[in-house]
């Protein structure tokens, strides 16, 4: 059988418990891939890779001349995640993001929370996306973030925590969407006895987001004009710009195909100049307008940014929405919570050090080969020292860049990410460590898809799940009703 | 059973879905045309080798003699004399096939077909764009050697068979809306265009001595022509004949049943224009599209006779630059846009931005 040589070892194991039970939650994928001997596996799981390949669900690796492209890598084990955790990650995520909300809200208006002593205003007015240009500004409906992958991880006991929030441009939806249809290609007996909640009602659901959002000067019986607005075909990001626009059914831009006149933003068609009411803009502040932003890009659009001033079209997300992702205004969400809601965190953040409080400082500095130092505005895995993998060279390198500019640092515990089994061509099913990050969209009301994308770290022992550094993924399973023990 | 009538708010989002990007058309159009590209030189290159086993032992001169034509018909010779020494198969076919340097080989026809489909994913049916990205790759994992030991017709098959899968998709999942327009323009005008290009190779090559003409020689020349537009059957079962010059012509030109003479594909030009230019048929309203009316409607009254008798490769020469001159005018018209001057425009939402501040 294939999962009997499987050890949890010393982790907390999503499928098995410490003396190597499967959990109740896990027993109808356990029992169907019992059926499955490793040869079926291996050759279900090449034919997974090849319909990805044929699909051209593929990132484009960017060092290489040949233009390369590879999938992001795929595990045929699916994550299942009961109907309880399910309902109070829910629940944590919906508060976090209405706090989050509120926040850049009131920075962006009042200042309640510095004046209150809750932050201390020079995190929030130094924070690298904290937008001046946009204080006192209504965007439509209150809503800043519409979409939302906030990333969760589950420590030794099972815990579920924030590591970060993405409240910019996050990346995944796709996967979690083609991870889905593949699964259903490769094992669609799994998926009878489950109970699994469907994920496919993402786009349509982020249409009606954009809908939502639309101009308030915008005639109530007509449909707003949307478009997705990418950076273009070299994007790493592409696909799943293209995949999202194909689904919701409206038309991926870019910069150039848009122009603005008197205050308004046109996309230039073969019938002429037509109006667009709502952007999903997949295209960072920095370079979304050249005559307010960087003058040196290419990707956006001239004008754009006073075309949303003048409120005659919705960008989702808002601008400045970054300054709630900056890793040092995270370690202050719990407080916002508290502040905002008057609640505690349902999903509780990992501990974090702030290089820029002395104390702290001190204590990173002394312990940095213990530590996970962080940058506070760098995704995709880069700009991390993970301390008790690094080498001598690599700490002296960030300590330096910690004391140069401790504004940009924090640091955290390492926590010993769950595991889950994971398919390895040399032993078999092996323990990887995974992540979660689900999809949060704010619209009319706050809709969490139940799933999201699962990463994988698929080298033995690594933490690092970023697919920019080796990570992998799994289908993402959300069960529908409870089991009993 | 009655359909109800629509709400308004799927009118207003039926006129979203049916507003193109210019951009988009721009790639629907050039999506197709390379891909009709790459399949009349996979059955060109196809035919060409074959015609070489007739030959039996065949001496530098005379590979020469058959590719240079080639070659030339393709409109690539110089690059190639930059590239290679001598114009013999394995050299010619590499060219042809695999070589990046050359923008017409059927590896860069296939890779700009996908990439323009890449850029149009939104757009496509998940079928076209799987067929795309499986030519891609399937070309990229065969290389020379590959090709020769795997049975190089094989393989131009395998190319051809891809284009056929493609259009036939595309019939079947694409809706009838103006990017389905853009789609067949392109292939039409692609058509036509190599059409031309194809009987003119009888011009460069093949114009026998005079004491062949009508013999054998120049009957299987003929006949490779007619087999590298898929026509010998057509041609056969239209005729019941022998294959002979006057005919072959006429036939590859005039013949309007037949979906790759060039009369067909030119009428196909004319109608697809139409529908995209919103232009009733039979009227004409544009300089571009009277032109093209002008020219379409003089052919009409054209015979094969007429033809030989001013010299083939003249009228095909004026009926290419009547293609280039339609097809620019509808890129011109609907696809491009003159690219935007960033630094004039940043100033000018500045400036715009300015005012507006004084005015607070």
């Amino acid at each position: 059988m294939l999962f009997d040589n499987y050890q949890p070892e010393n982790f907390f194991d999503e499928m098995f418990t410490a003396d190597g039970t499967i959990r109740p939650h896990y027993r109808s994928v356990a029992a169907a891939f019992n059926d499955v001997d490793a040869n079926e596996f291996r050759n279900k799981q090449t034919a997974v890779e090849a319909s990805f390949m044929r699909g051209g669900v593929t990132f484009t690796v960017y060092s290489d001349s040949q233009g390369t492209e590879r999938i992001f890598p795929f595990d045929c084990v699916p994550r299942v995640i009961s109907a309880e955790e399910w309902e109070i990650v829910e629940k944590g995520l919906i508060q976090r993001l209405t706090a989050l909300n509120l926040f850049l809200h009131d920075i962006y208006h009042d200042q309640k929370i510095i004046k209150d002593r809750v932050i201390p205003p020079q995190y929030v007015l130094s924070a690298k996306h904290f937008r001046r240009e946009f204080m006192h500004f209504e965007v439509p409906k209150d809503i800043y973030v519409h979409i939302c992958g906030s990333d969760l991880i589950r420590d030794r006991n099972g815990q579920y925590m924030v590591l970060e929030d993405n409240l910019r441009c996050p990346s995944g939806a796709s996967y979690m969407l083609e991870n889905r249809a593949a699964l259903k290609r490769t094992f669609p007996e799994l998926f009878k006895a489950s109970g699994v909640h469907s994920v496919s009602n993402y786009p349509a659901e982020l249409l009606k987001v954009m809908q939502y959002c639309a101009p308030a000067n915008f005639r109530a019986n007509d449909a707003p004009n949307c478009v997705l607005l990418t950076p273009g075909v070299f994007n790493s990001a592409y696909f799943e710009h293209a995949f999202l626009a194909r689904q919701m059914g409206i038309p991926i831009v870019e910069g150039r195909d848009l122009v603005v006149r008197d205050f308004k933003v046109y996309m230039r068609t073969t019938a002429g100049l037509v109006k667009v009411d709502v952007i999903y803009r997949r295209i960072d502040d920095d370079f979304l307008d050249p005559s307010v932003f960087r003058a040196d890009s290419l990707l956006g659009v001239p004008g754009l940014v006073n075309a949303y001033r003048a409120g005659n079209v919705s960008l989702a997300n808002s601008i400045g929405t970054g300054v709630a992702d900056d890793k040092v205004v995270y370690y202050f969400v719990p407080h916002m919570i508290k502040y905002y809601l008057g609640e505690d965190p349902i999903l509780p953040n990992v501990d974090t050090f702030l290089a820029s409080e002395p104390a702290d400082c001190s204590h990173i500095l002394a312990n940095l080969d213990k530590l996970v130092v962080k940058s506070a505005n760098e995704a995709g895995g880069y700009g991390m020292l993970m301390g008790p993998w690094a080498s001598k060279a690599e700490i002296e390198e960030f300590r330096k860049l910690i004391e140069d500019n401790p504004r940009n640092f924090i640091a955290q515990d390492p926590i010993s990410l769950s595991r889950h089994p994971t398919w390895t061509e040399e032993y078999g099913f092996e323990g990887r460590h995974i992540d979660l990050r689900p999809y949060i969209l704010y619209g009319e009301k706050i809709v969490v898809t139940p799933g999201g994308l699962t990463r994988v770290a698929l080298k033995k022992g690594s933490l690092v799940v970023n697919s920019s550094q080796g990570g992998g993924s799994k289908d993402t399973w959300v069960l529908r009703d409870s089991v009993p023990e | 059973m009655s359909k109800s009538p629509p709400t308004q708010e799927e009118v207003a989002r039926h006129k979203q879905t049916n507003v193109m990007l210019s951009r988009v058309a721009g790639s629907l159009y050039w999506m197709s045309r390379y891909l009709e590209r790459a399949e009349n030189l996979a059955r060109l290159m196809d035919v060409n080798l074959q015609i070489l086993l007739d030959f039996g032992q065949v001496s530098e001169d005379i590979l020469k003699e058959h590719w240079l034509p080639i070659l030339r018909s393709t409109g690539d010779e110089d690059l190639f004399f930059e590239l290679y020494e001598v114009a013999d198969s394995e050299s010619v076919m590499e060219f042809l096939t695999f070589r990046l340097e050359n923008p017409n080989s059927l590896l860069s026809c296939i890779s700009n077909a996908r990439e323009n489909g890449r850029q149009v994913r939104d757009q496509i049916s998940s079928e076209m764009w799987e067929v795309l990205n499986d030519a891609y790759h399937y070309l990229k994992a065969t290389d020379k050697e590959n090709l020769w030991d795997g049975g190089a017709s094989a393989f131009f098959d395998q190319i051809k068979c891809y284009s056929h899968l493609f259009q036939g998709i595309t019939v079947s999942t694409f809706s009838r809306n103006e990017g389905f327009e853009f789609i067949q323009f392109g292939k039409y005008l692609e058509r036509a265009d190599k059409m031309t290009r194809l009987l003119d190779m009888k011009y460069h090559i093949l114009l026998p001595k005079v004491t062949d003409v009508g013999g054998a020689v120049d009957a299987a020349q003929w006949q490779a022509v007619l087999r590298s537009a898929s026509a010998v059957e057509p041609y056969r079962r239209f005729y019941v004949a022998d294959i002979l010059f006057a005919k072959v012509i006429e036939f590859l030109i005039f013949e309007d049943t037949f979906p790759r003479s060039l009369m067909f594909c030119l009428e196909q030009m004319d109608d697809f224009a139409h529908l995209i230019a919103d232009t009733p048929a039979g009227e004409y309203r544009s300089d571009g599209e009277r032109r093209f009316g002008k020219f379409l409607n003089n052919l009409h009254f054209t015979t094969a006779k007429d033809i030989i008798n001013r010299g083939l490769h003249e009228f095909l020469t004026e009926v290419q630059i009547e293609i280039s001159a339609f097809g620019g005018h509808l890129y011109d018209t609907f696809m491009y846009h003159p690219p935007v001057d960033m630094q004039a425009e940043i100033r000018f939402h500045q400036q715009q931005e300015q005012q507006q501040q004084h005015r607070r």
